[in-house]
């Protein structure tokens, strides 16, 4: 317990019993005080413009449109009726975004493991090619993840090499199509969130322990056994950090789905936030599906953090 | 047989993650040799035209040069307070820490739609106009959890009894905060730095709701989608690339002959 800890009603008696001089007392205070003035600032500006953001759009989800008003225009009120109209129109929504973001989290973790086990425990000591593969983990974000998406859609695109390659085999049927479809959106995800996945995994996988595998190697464990039994287990708190980073963003995103999608069956719940802020400028309903989506993928996280959390994470 | 599996399996399979990553980049640095004219969505004739005069495009490198000014402003202010959030996180103990904590958590568990919605209800609430200022502190907030993770993996994994040593030897806290404490988190600090410059470069939902006329490069290309990108627009996508890589490799193949001639003494 911090000297700051204490209660005021402990002070007397903590200074007859504690066997530390006044002068490293104040000093442990002033390090705590320091604490404060350290992490202060950045709280500032969390406080304005995370936490009080969150709040200026719960109100605004329950504003109302005023009798007569214009298009734009709402007045201050508590009118949850707005939640209802909006899940009401939006549910199915929802569960395709939540089902495209853990399609997409769980092939983000397919391909993602291998990378990071090839490039943490495969070329552990060649740092040379490790840190060049671990470069070209980052390196894709600074040509754009549009660009990229947009590369993917005319890559898959019907003149494109692969609708072409899969037609002359007859897995798609001639008129066969990838790109405005749930295929191409989810595909877009898992390549997009990629690297939120394979990094947290090899920072983890970084500092295991190759001796263990061995180990269990040696007691006659096969390889598959070993990997289930030993590599796995040690490696959940980057599978469980990757699995959030690679999900949460899947779920809010809506460049796949507008750019690689179709708007009909393969619409995301981001894609509706934005089109009824800027498009038919309707603040609250926006809000409210914002503030819904923000609830719901809180309470999978919580749910999943109960149920595989570790306390080595954040 | 099964040996042969289990050792290639590994390689193979994340060397074909790394192609299917690369694979987009490829593209775009082949189209940004396109002949294209107005639309560069297919193959017309290859030309260096792209290269030579990269800002041929309207638009095209101001939003880039708006980018980049954003990312360095954002990643400036986001590494210093994550930085300072992250040591007095993990070294200090008060009153308050977990709601800090918590509050540090929340910005990585909410989507960007949303973040951006909040934000933009904010300073439309606030009255402020949308533009370069708002960007950046739109950036700095999801920026800056990034920093104080990366940070505070850093400083958990520092020695205490270094710091304990210098001040044994009469450092004051503030010569072993710059002569021990900095310079061992300087590796943890740079990689945050550089996560958070890559993400805000390239950040586009959260941008689109706070940013009114101000363009940003990702910004341009989703607009410029519907009428097709310029193959200007692949040369910059590009050149980012090959410059990040190029940077990055320098300073690692450096790093790695320092090793080795420490290594040999």
């Amino acid at each position: 317990m911090t000297a700051t800890a204490t209660r005021r009603g402990d002070k007397k008696k903590q200074k007859l019993e504690d066997p530390r001089s006044t002068e490293e007392i104040s000093a442990e205070r002033r390090k705590g005080r320091m604490g404060l003035y350290l992490i202060l600032p950045g709280m500032i500006v969390l406080a304005l413009f995370f936490a009080a953001p969150v709040l200026v759009l719960l109100s605004m989800s329950l504003n109302a449109k005023p009798p007569g008003g214009e298009i734009g225009e709402f007045v201050p009120a508590l009118e949850f009726g707005n939640y209802v109209t909006v899940i009401s129109a939006y549910w199915d929504v929802f569960l395709r975004s939540f089902i495209f973001a853990l399609i997409a989290t769980v092939a983000a973790l397919v391909i993602g493991f291998p990378m990071a086990y090839l490039v943490a425990v495969r070329l552990r000591g060649r740092q040379l090619l490790q840190g060049i593969l671990l470069v070209l983990l980052i390196a894709p974000f600074f040509s754009s993840f549009i660009l990229r998406t947009q590369a993917w859609k005319q890559i898959l695109s019907d003149e494109g090499p692969v609708v072409t390659v899969l037609r002359a085999i007859a897995i798609l049927p001639a008129d066969g199509h990838l790109t405005a479809t749930a295929f191409a959106v989810v595909c877009g995800l898992t390549y997009n969130f990629l690297p939120f996945m394979t990094l947290p995994i090899y920072a983890n996988l970084d500092r295991l322990d190759t001796n263990l595998l061995e180990a269990s190697g040696d007691l006659y464990a096969s390889p598959l056994t070993t990997f289930f039994k030993v590599t796995l287990p040690l490696s959940a708190p980057g599978i469980f950090a990757g699995t959030l980073l690679t999900f949460i963003p899947a779920a809010g995103d809506y460049v796949n789905a507008a750019l690689l999608g179709n708007n009909r069956d393969t619409a995301m719940i981001g894609q509706v936030i934005d089109s009824r802020f800027f498009k038919i400028v309707d603040y609250p309903g926006a809000s409210a599906l914002s503030f819904i989506l923000m609830i719901l993928i809180l309470a999978l996280v919580l749910i999943y953090i109960k149920r595989f959390g570790t306390k080595e994470l954040f | 047989m099964k040996r042969v599996i289990g050792r290639w399996l590994i390689p193979v399979a994340g060397g074909l993650a790394f192609v299917y990553l690369l694979v987009p980049i490829a593209y775009i640095f082949v189209f940004s040799f396109n002949d294209a004219g107005r639309t560069n969505l297919e193959w017309r004739g290859f030309t260096l035209n792209n290269w030579q005069n990269p800002c041929g495009a309207p638009n095209v490198c101001e939003s880039l040069v708006n980018s980049l000014q954003v990312g360095v402003v954002a990643t400036v202010i986001a590494t210093v307070l994550g930085t300072c959030i992250a040591l007095g996180l993990v070294r200090y103990k008060f009153k308050f820490r977990n709601t800090a904590d918590l509050l540090i958590i929340l910005p990585l568990a909410t989507p960007e739609v949303v973040l951006g919605a909040s934000l933009l209800a904010q300073f439309l609430n606030l009255g402020w106009e949308l533009g370069f200022t708002t960007i950046v502190i739109s950036h700095v907030i999801f920026c800056m959890s990034f920093v104080v993770v990366t940070v505070r993996a850093r400083v958990s994994s520092l020695d205490p009894r270094l710091e304990e040593a210098a001040s044994d030897l009469y450092a004051s806290p503030l010569a072993t905060f710059w002569k021990v404490t900095f310079p061992l988190l300087l590796p943890g600090v740079v990689a945050a730095a550089l996560l958070s410059f890559a993400m805000s470069f390239d950040d586009f939902i959260i941008t689109n709701f706070n940013s009114g006329n101000f363009s940003t490069f990702p910004k341009f290309i989703y607009v410029s989608a519907t009428r097709g990108i310029p193959a200007q627009a692949n040369v910059i996508g590009s050149a980012m690339f090959l410059l990040a890589l190029a940077v990055v490799i320098t300073s690692q193949v450096i790093a790695y002959r320092r090793r080795k001639v420490l290594a040999a003494r």
